[in-house]
């Protein structure tokens, strides 16, 4: 055992002596494990930040490309031009209806970063293949989707040079400060409201919305 | 009942013998009683039960199977009913959905392992702990590759946690709309977990003075990402291996996971496998697009991984109703990500008065709190509540106190107060009042 080594033990178990929570070790003081090469690094380091676009690969694809991709990779659950089928997620639309009843929450509507867009669709698509897709083609399909929703022009070229420069239309609508609590209820204990006014505004009974609850797994197939 | 089953049962038992073939009869009796218990308390008082007193139960004059019939073990056939479940609606597919624990059939705060809830991005992955790695790497003193037997090397800590989902009465900010605790609450479980503390692997690897933020990502399909700040990590995240004192299922995250005590169950990354330190936050899809909440303004909040507290009254409940006017235990479970519960009220009248319940202990920190308070029903209509305050003091708020706040469009953390509506005949239905 190093000196240093020795001077955090006693350190600690002073700390730990007088009450105090968790030591600090120097780093290296278990040595457990192995030190990743460069080459194990590049090939998990995978993340691209969407505030800046920092760990962007080189590569690029325009937004004709992207449409090829499109078809290709994501139409059969995005819908030939980002609607979605079924219940998979739309891409495309919902610009302003962000404070409606009903708002759509698409990338264009209210994605707040593009290379968020680029990350995602790297990390976690085609679902059923996920990161298997070369850089070149999730540039392309990102320059597409962004194309579809009107936020870039026809000749847009994704790299990681133009990515970040993309202003996302909802992009500072968004606050990232956690702002509750938002609620200040008192724990009233006695008389804290007029019985006459406890009156039930709406029930789940009959809606027949849930699967049962009893017996195997109820799949609502037969309904 | 099928009395036929039971008299054959009996027949065998009283014949003597055949202990195999009595006990696949036992088997299918299992179905049976399943389908009885489904008709509810009503009809078990119906009819006298040829295997209770006077008489001696089949399984009072028989042999039963022994040792390691069951190596590894599993609920009575009975009890096939208490599964998770998942409403099909809901998602385009299971391999991106969710399941709900079912907490009307659960008595504590810990969740069996095979009922906790299950969140998939990318289905559920099959990975081989040999080979699974966690890499730590980024503004780091000493990247460091580390294996399972590594992992378990550190100083381990044990530790009982609840993670729920923020989308957990998600369906609710409108109206009232599933009449179930299951389908509303289900996407909360608790368990003991055994793994590393998360500060100790970053002073192995020394933090340099520019990290603020850490990403942690998964090896599953999704390769789900989140960013938390580097103070979280710090002071009480886990990195576990083990789940009420066995490897973790595949279904949470087997070799390993993340556990964020007290914050939305998203950041706590199943099979981890990489944690990257940075000075900004990463703005992953999942912290972008999902997991912040719309206001009624159109703007949103983003970083809102605080579990609010909350409450709700387990029995009586939409699967559980009341039987006949008399003595009963209302139950239920508390839960806090600000620490520890200080209190829960309850009311059988919406609100209108309240009594203290009994806490029952332990009553740990960011973890579930069973509460009780007995009950005389006589049999009128009642409206049921719960209502938490934890230890800083912070009330758990009706709908309508959120909804003001909020609007109906945050999908995510609807911590309000849960009303049941019992009926005269005992049935409960999940209401919302004015």
């Amino acid at each position: 055992m190093s000196s240093s080594s020795r001077r955090i033990l006693l350190l600690c178990a002073g700390m730990l002596a007088a009450g105090t929570i968790a030591c600090v070790a120097e780093p290296g003081y278990y040595g457990y494990g192995e030190r990743p090469t460069p080459e194990q690094i590049a090939g998990w380091d995978i993340d691209a930040r969407g505030i800046d676009g920092v760990g962007l690969p080189p590569g690029r694809g325009n937004v004709h490309k992207g449409a090829e991709v499109y078809a290709e990779q994501c139409a059969a659950c995005h819908g030939t031009f980002g609607e979605g089928e079924g219940r998979f997620p739309k891409l495309v639309g919902g610009a302003g209806t962000l404070r409606d009843d009903r708002p759509e929450l698409t990338v264009g509507s209210y994605w707040p970063f593009a290379p968020t867009l680029w990350d995602y669709i790297n990390r976690a698509m085609p679902m059923p293949a996920p990161h298997t897709l070369s850089a070149d083609d999730v540039y392309a399909l990102t320059a597409y989707i962004l194309n579809l929703n009107d936020i870039v022009p026809n000749e847009f070229v994704a790299d990681r040079e133009s990515l970040p420069k993309v202003k996302m239309p909802n992009r500072d609508n968004f606050l990232w400060i956690d702002p509750r609590p938002d609620t200040m209820a008192k724990p009233c204990m006695n008389g804290c409201a007029d019985p006459a006014d406890i009156r039930i505004a709406s029930t789940a009974e009959g809606k027949k919305l849930t699967p049962r609850t009893t017996g195997p797994l109820d799949t609502m197939q037969q309904r | 009942m099928r009395p036929d089953l039971w008299r054959s049962i009996s027949l065998l038992s009283k014949s003597g013998a055949d202990t195999r073939l009595g006990r696949r009869s036992l088997l299918g009796l299992g179905a049976a009683l399943t389908g009885s218990l489904a008709l509810g308390p009503k009809q078990a008082h119906a009819e006298p039960s040829p295997a209770s007193p006077p008489a001696d139960a089949p399984w009072s004059q028989s042999i039963g199977p022994g040792v390691v019939d069951r190596p590894y073990g599993r609920p009575a056939d009975t009890e096939a009913g208490v599964i998770r479940r998942n409403v099909p609606w809901l998602t385009a597919g299971t391999e991106s959905s969710i399941s709900f624990s079912p907490l009307q059939d659960l008595h504590g705060i810990i969740t069996p392992n095979g009922l906790f809830f299950e969140r998939y991005h990318a289905g559920r992955p099959d990975v081989d702990p040999d080979q699974h790695k966690l890499m730590i790497h980024g503004l780091v003193e000493r990247p460091l590759l580390l294996s399972m037997k590594d992992i378990v090397r550190f100083p381990s800590v044990t530790r009982i946690h609840f993670i729920e989902c923020p989308a957990n009465g998600g369906m609710e900010w409108r109206a009232a709309q599933l009449n179930s605790l299951q389908f509303n609450h289900g996407m909360i479980s608790c368990a003991e977990w055994t793994g590393v503390r998360l500060s100790t692997l970053l002073e192995e690897v020394g933090i340099k003075k520019e990290a603020k933020w850490v990403m942690v990502e998964g090896a599953d399909g999704a390769h789900m990402n989140r960013s938390l700040p580097l103070d979280k990590c710090l002071d009480d995240c886990l990195v576990v291996y083990a789940q009420n004192g066995e490897a973790l299922r595949p279904e949470q995250g087997y070799p390993l996971r993340l556990v964020v005590p007290g914050w939305e169950g998203n950041v706590s990354i199943k099979w981890l496998r990489r944690i990257k330190l940075g000075d900004k936050p990463w703005h992953s899809r999942e912290e972008t697009s999902k997991y912040t909440d719309l206001m009624p303004d159109g703007t949103s909040r983003g970083f809102t991984w605080l579990i609010d507290a909350k409450s709700v009254i387990t029995f009586p409940c939409p699967e559980k109703p009341l039987d006949r006017p008399g003595l009963y235990e209302i139950r239920g479970l508390a839960w806090t990500g600000n620490g520890k519960v200080r209190r829960v009220d309850v009311s059988t009248d919406g609100g209108v008065n309240w009594q203290s319940a009994r806490l029952h202990e332990p009553v740990l920190s960011k973890a579930l709190t069973k509460f009780t308070l007995p009950w005389r029903w006589d049999g009128a209509p009642a409206l049921l509540e719960s209502r938490v305050i934890d230890e800083t003091g912070y009330v758990q708020p009706t709908i309508a106190q959120l909804r003001k706040q909020r609007g109906t469009n945050s999908v995510y953390h609807n911590n309000s107060i849960q009303t049941w509506q019992v009926k005269p005949d005992g049935s409960v239905f999940d209401v919302q009042l004015v």
